[in-house]
Formats: structure tokens, C-alpha cells, sequence
């Protein structure tokens, strides 16, 4: 894992130095956008559908959960009524790229990230990621603002399986978690979730196909907005199976068929987990992003979320997860050498 | 002995004017696979339309050169996974290694099983991952255009705006590109050295740089060319070239070949609490 450390923070300094704006821009938040002196116009590729194209990076100080303090407030009124919110504990948290590192509790399946890095201590928070301004008080949205219960059945096999896992954490490759292995992240979904480090993605548009590529862990997804229906469903898929379509300027993915070791919100999820995104481009430099997961099988309710996504400069660098993977050798060697001791 | 070093001054001059000419007739030329001039449909915004799933029919992957067929390195798994015999996408047949370098590929080819890196599951590199036995889709956005390999997720977004410099070297390396006529010319480098040609152990050092040429040549089909360059392993520049084919069938799509889990067992199993016994199922 430091070997992803030191290329990820090698990738960061170079996004980061892309990406630098004035500490003013930070700080120049409103609750909402403000008049545009001209009117912005939607910039559409030679199809007519609206150009979402470029890098953005997604980062971001919200939450993905709510303070219970704030009960059901979905915004903040101001950026001093965020800060006064922060002083007191609450949320409005500075200087860490992405959401919190989920509480053991939080993370039934261990399989949030082992390590969550602070970039704060790197000199990597704060003004050199560049975040799009808001007042949400949480990603998910509606009155409770967190991930709705699981069912009790489904708790308790996690339970289980949690117990199960953490006796054999050490004997295999296998048997740590995902991320870990380099498989998926466990933030690229859908829906794509901000990441700690390396919160950046690239959408490019062809004829009949969106491409998004996530700097983490250089996950790819080509969803098809040609009309096509889904793949069969024998065919399971780590970041399942998207299909696209318009519905006036919006693009809407809807994604079914994930392998059923998919985690999403630190649960694993079921053969009926559907997803629904929603990009709106809403001015020169933001997209709005949305989504909706729904997986009968596992949660007590579907739940939704949003936030903004931002343009920045620069291309992407290549996060080679897998291949500088040092850490997984050392750590299972580890592992056996402490057995014979 | 001036005479005989100012011949040799004017020796030196000339094989420099002659790889230049070489490598100008290798930029500029057109090959003969080239020569018909068939014109791709257009996108809306007027550029050839290179867009699909597309994908090599050759065996390239065992071998860039021309082969005979030959045993697999598993014994157990006989005829289906032994090479097939293919004639090769090196332009002039023979890559021009340096001596020690060809020495190195053959050792390469002994110990393949241990050093492929796609036995690894590692990123293909360029331009081994166009050949390999996997599709690969071309989206053109209308600014950049991105190449996504089936194999290992592999991705590379081609900056198509001002040229730019790669922070680093990576597995992918950094692609610049443009048009030129009916061609999309990529501009390949910050290669690393961890990638090879092909299963046979032909391989780069991290200076190599490559020049690629995607050119429609019929509805369905491309012509591929990779200018190949490395003064540390070749002792000239030299060129492969091959068709790429549209995968038609209905509903064509990349799918997943995430190949980590298929690679862990190679890279960590002797790391295991309790060895595998035998072989998978």
C-alpha cells in the first residue's frame, strides 16, 4: 500500500499542480450561484447533445452521511453558518479530499480502506485540490441525509461473514479485501464516489458511447447510449452493466448486474441492485451529479445522493494499482514469517 | 590515419543521412497497405470515424516475428494454449536489436512463464496491447479520444489539444495525438520498461517512443502502424504494421477482463497460509 501511496501521491502533486486555484476561489462560495453577468449557454457536441467532455475532479468536503446534529437540513444557510457548524463538531469538515473513513461499525464487510490517507498532512488538502462549492450538509439527500438501514437478514450474514473473514484475514491474497487486491477501489461504483486522493475522472463522448475513466484505479466504464438494451444477466461485472440515455439535457445510466461481491456504501450488494445516475452539466465549469440505488434485497429503502463535480486542467495520470502492488507480497509474507515466530 | 578517420566522419555522416532518409520514408511514405485510398465516413465534426470495438486477427501476441508453431510452455495444457505459426508484423521481418539486446530476448523467451507481464495481469502497454487476444474500443470524443483495452481494464485518453509532457513514466505511457489526412497519428512516450512486444520476450527499454497510425482502409477494418524507436535495444528505428478488424457481431460490447484475481495465485500463492493443492477447475 505505500507503493500506492507514493504513486498516488506522485499522481496528486501532478493533478494537484494542475488543478491549483487561488485560495480566494475557495472561498467565494455562495449559496447559490450568483447572476452570471452573461447568460451561459449550454455547449452541445455536433449531435446536439450537451458536451460534458473534459477532466473534473470530484473531491469534496461533504459528508457522505449527515451530522446527526443538523437533523434534517439539507443545506447549510452560509459558508459562516458551515464553519460555525464545524467549530461546534458538527460537519463541514477542511482538508481532507473525500468522505470520512467509515467507522469499523460503519463498515460491515471490512472492506472500506484499510488506510485512509490525511492528504491534510502532505500539504495536500486545502487549496491544491480543487472542489466545487456547496452548502449540502450530506451526499445522500431527503430529510434523514444517511444510507437507510440494511434488512436484518442481510446484517447478519454480513455479521457472519465478517467474522469469518477476520480469522482468515492473513492466510491469502484472496482473502484480503478488494481493494486491497487492486480489483475495485470500492468508490468507482456506480455511483462514483469520492475518493480520499486522486478524486478525478475524463469523460469523453463518441458516437453512441459515453467513455468515463476514474483516476482510481484507472477503472474505465464505455456505457452505450445507442438504445441498447443490458447484457445478459449471466454475465456479472465489477462495475456492473450501464446503459445510457438522454432525457432532455441529462444524461441518465442506469446500471444492473453487478458481481456479487460489489460493494457499495460498505455493503455488499444483492442480484437486484439497480443504479441510476443522472449528469446535468449546469454551467461552463460544473457538473451536477446523481444517483439513486435500489437494491430491494438489501437495504430497508432506496436512498439518493448528489453533489457537484468541477472542471480542471490537465489529463489524467495513470494509477497502476495492480502492477506496483508491493504491498500485498509484503504484508502476506509478513503474515507467515509471524506464524513461525 | 586522417584520411582513414575523415572516411570514417563521412561513413558515420552517411549512415546518419540514410537512417534520417529511413526514418523520413518510414514517417512521410505511404505503404503499400495504405496506397488504396478508401475514405472513412466522417464524424459530425468532420474527422475520419474511427469509432468501435476493433480487434487484432493475428498472432502477433506469441510473436511479432515471423514463426513456426511451437510447444506451449505447460505441458498439461497440450495442443490448446501451444503457439500457433504466424508470418509476423515487422515490417522487414527481423527486429534490429543490438547484440546484447537479442541475447536478452532469448533468455526472456526461457524464463517467459516467470517474467511475462501478462501472465501478471499487467498493463499492456503500447503497442502490445492492440495485438493482444482481446477487443478494444475507439471512443472519439470531439476533443479527446479514448482507447479502452478489454485486457486488464487498460485505458489511455489521447490529448488531441497543444501537445503535452508526461508527469512521469507508466505502464500506458503518454499519448499526444493528431490527424494527418485520413490518419490519427499518435504520439507515444514516458513509456516504462516494465511491458514487452509479445509472449516470445521481445522487449524495449524505458527510451522507447512510438509513432502509431490508425487508418481506416475498408468499413470494418483499420491499418495499424506502430514506428518503433529505441536506441538503447535497436540499432535503427523500425516499423510494424497490421489490419484490425470491427467486431460485428449484434450488441458487440467490451466486457470485464479484470484479470488481477486470475494473476494472484502466480504473484502471491506461495504466500498462502495452505498451498492450492493442484490445479484450478
Amino acid at each position: 500500500m505505500r507503493r500506492h501511496l507514493l504513486s498516488s501521491l506522485i499522481a496528486l502533486v501532478a493533478v494537484g499542480s494542475l488543478a491549483i486555484v487561488p485560495l480566494a476561489a475557495q472561498s467565494q462560495v455562495a449559496a447559490k450561484p450568483a447572476p452570471a453577468a452573461k447568460a451561459w449557454t449550454m455547449p452541445r457536441t455536433p449531435d446536439g447533445k450537451p458536451d460534458l467532455q473534459g477532466v473534473y475532479s470530484n473531491a469534496t468536503n461533504i459528508p457522505v452521511a449527515r451530522p446527526a446534529n443538523l437533523g434534517a437540513k439539507e443545506f447549510y444557510d452560509s459558508e459562516a453558518d458551515k464553519a460555525a457548524s464545524a467549530a461546534a463538531g458538527g460537519g463541514g469538515r477542511g482538508g481532507r479530499g473525500g468522505p470520512a473513513r467509515p467507522a469499523a461499525a460503519a463498515d460491515p464487510e471490512g472492506n472500506g480502506l484499510a488506510v485512509h490517507y490525511d492528504t491534510s498532512q502532505f500539504g495536500l488538502g486545502g487549496p491544491t485540490v480543487k472542489r466545487a462549492a456547496s452548502l449540502r450538509t450530506s451526499i445522500i439527500t431527503g430529510p434523514e441525509g444517511r444510507v437507510p438501514a440494511v434488512l436484518p437478514e442481510v446484517a447478519k450474514a454480513a455479521q457472519e461473514r465478517r467474522a469469518n473473514q477476520q480469522a482468515h484475514q492473513w492466510d491469502s491474497a484472496q482473502n484480503r479485501p478488494l481493494a486491497e487486491r487492486c480489483i475495485t477501489w470500492g468508490f468507482e461504483g456506480p455511483p462514483m464516489m469520492p475518493v480520499g486522493y486522486n478524486s478525478t475522472l475524463e469523460i469523453v463522448q463518441g458516437q453512441g458511447y459515453v467513455g468515463i475513466v476514474q483516476e482510481m484505479i484507472h477503472d474505465t466504464r464505455v456505457i452505450p447510449t445507442d438504445g441498447r438494451p443490458h447484457g445478459p444477466a449471466e454475465i456479472k461485472r465489477w462495475m456492473g452493466d450501464s446503459v445510457g440515455h438522454w432525457e432532455g439535457d441529462t444524461l441518465v445510466v442506469e446500471t444492473v448486474n453487478y458481481n456479487p461481491l460489489v460493494v457499495i456504501q460498505q455493503q455488499q450488494v444483492s442480484d437486484a441492485a439497480k443504479v441510476t445516475e443522472r449528469f446535468t452539466r449546469i454551467d461552463a465549469d460544473t457538473i451536477t451529479y446523481q444517483f439513486t440505488v435500489d437494491d430491494p434485497k438489501t437495504w430497508v429503502k432506496p436512498f439518493s445522493g448528489e453533489y457537484n463535480m468541477v472542471h480542471i486542467d490537465g489529463g489524467l495520470y495513470e494509477y497502476a494499482c495492480h502492477e506496483g502492488n508491493y504491498g500485498m507480497a509484503n504484508n502476506l509474507s509478513g503474515a507467515r514469517a509471524t506464524e513461525k515466530k | 590515419m586522417q584520411i582513414q578517420s575523415g572516411k570514417r566522419r563521412w561513413g558515420s555522416w552517411l549512415l546518419v543521412g540514410t537512417a534520417g532518409l529511413a526514418l523520413l520514408s518510414l514517417a512521410v511514405l505511404p505503404t503499400p497497405a495504405q496506397a488504396p485510398a478508401y475514405k472513412a465516413p466522417k464524424t459530425k465534426d468532420g474527422k475520419p470515424n474511427l469509432n468501435g470495438i476493433w480487434q487484432a486477427m493475428n498472432e502477433a501476441n506469441w510473436d511479432i516475428r515471423p514463426h513456426a508453431a511451437s510447444q506451449g510452455p505447460v505441458y498439461a495444457l497440450g495442443a490448446a494454449y501451444s503457439a500457433p505459426a504466424g508470418l509476423g508484423v515487422v515490417e522487414s521481418g527481423e527486429i534490429p536489436y543490438k547484440p546484447e539486446a537479442a541475447a536478452k530476448q532469448k533468455q526472456n523467451y526461457t524464463d517467459r512463464l516467470k517474467l511475462d507481464p501478462e501472465v501478471k495481469c499487467y498493463m499492456g502497454g503500447v503497442p502490445r496491447s492492440t495485438y493482444m487476444p482481446y477487443p478494444f474500443q475507439i471512443i472519439q470524443g470531439t476533443g479527446n479520444v479514448m482507447i479502452v483495452y478489454e485486457y486488464a481494464g487498460a485505458v489511455r485518453v489521447i490529448n488531441m489539444g497543444a501537445p503535452t509532457k508526461a508527469p512521469a513514466d507508466s505502464w500506458m505511457g503518454w499519448s499526444n495525438g493528431h490527424w494527418e489526412g485520413e490518419s490519427l497519428v499518435v504520439d507515444v512516450t514516458s513509456l516504462n520498461d516494465q511491458t514487452w512486444f509479445d509472449r516470445a520476450g521481445n522487449w524495449h527499454s524505458d527510451q522507447l517512443h512510438v509513432v502509431e497510425r490508425y487508418t481506416a482502409i475498408g468499413p470494418d477494418a483499420l491499418q495499424y502502424e506502430a514506428t518503433i524507436d529505441d536506441p538503447k535495444v535497436f540499432t535503427r528505428p523500425w516499423k510494424m504494421s497490421m489490419p484490425l478488424y470491427r467486431r460485428m457481431e449484434k450488441n458487440a460490447q467490451l466486457l470485464e477482463y479484470k484479470c488481477v484475481e486470475f494473476a494472484e495465485e502466480v504473484l502471491y500463492g506461495h504466500l498462502r497460509k495452505q498451498p492450492l493443492k493442484g490445479d484450478s477447475k
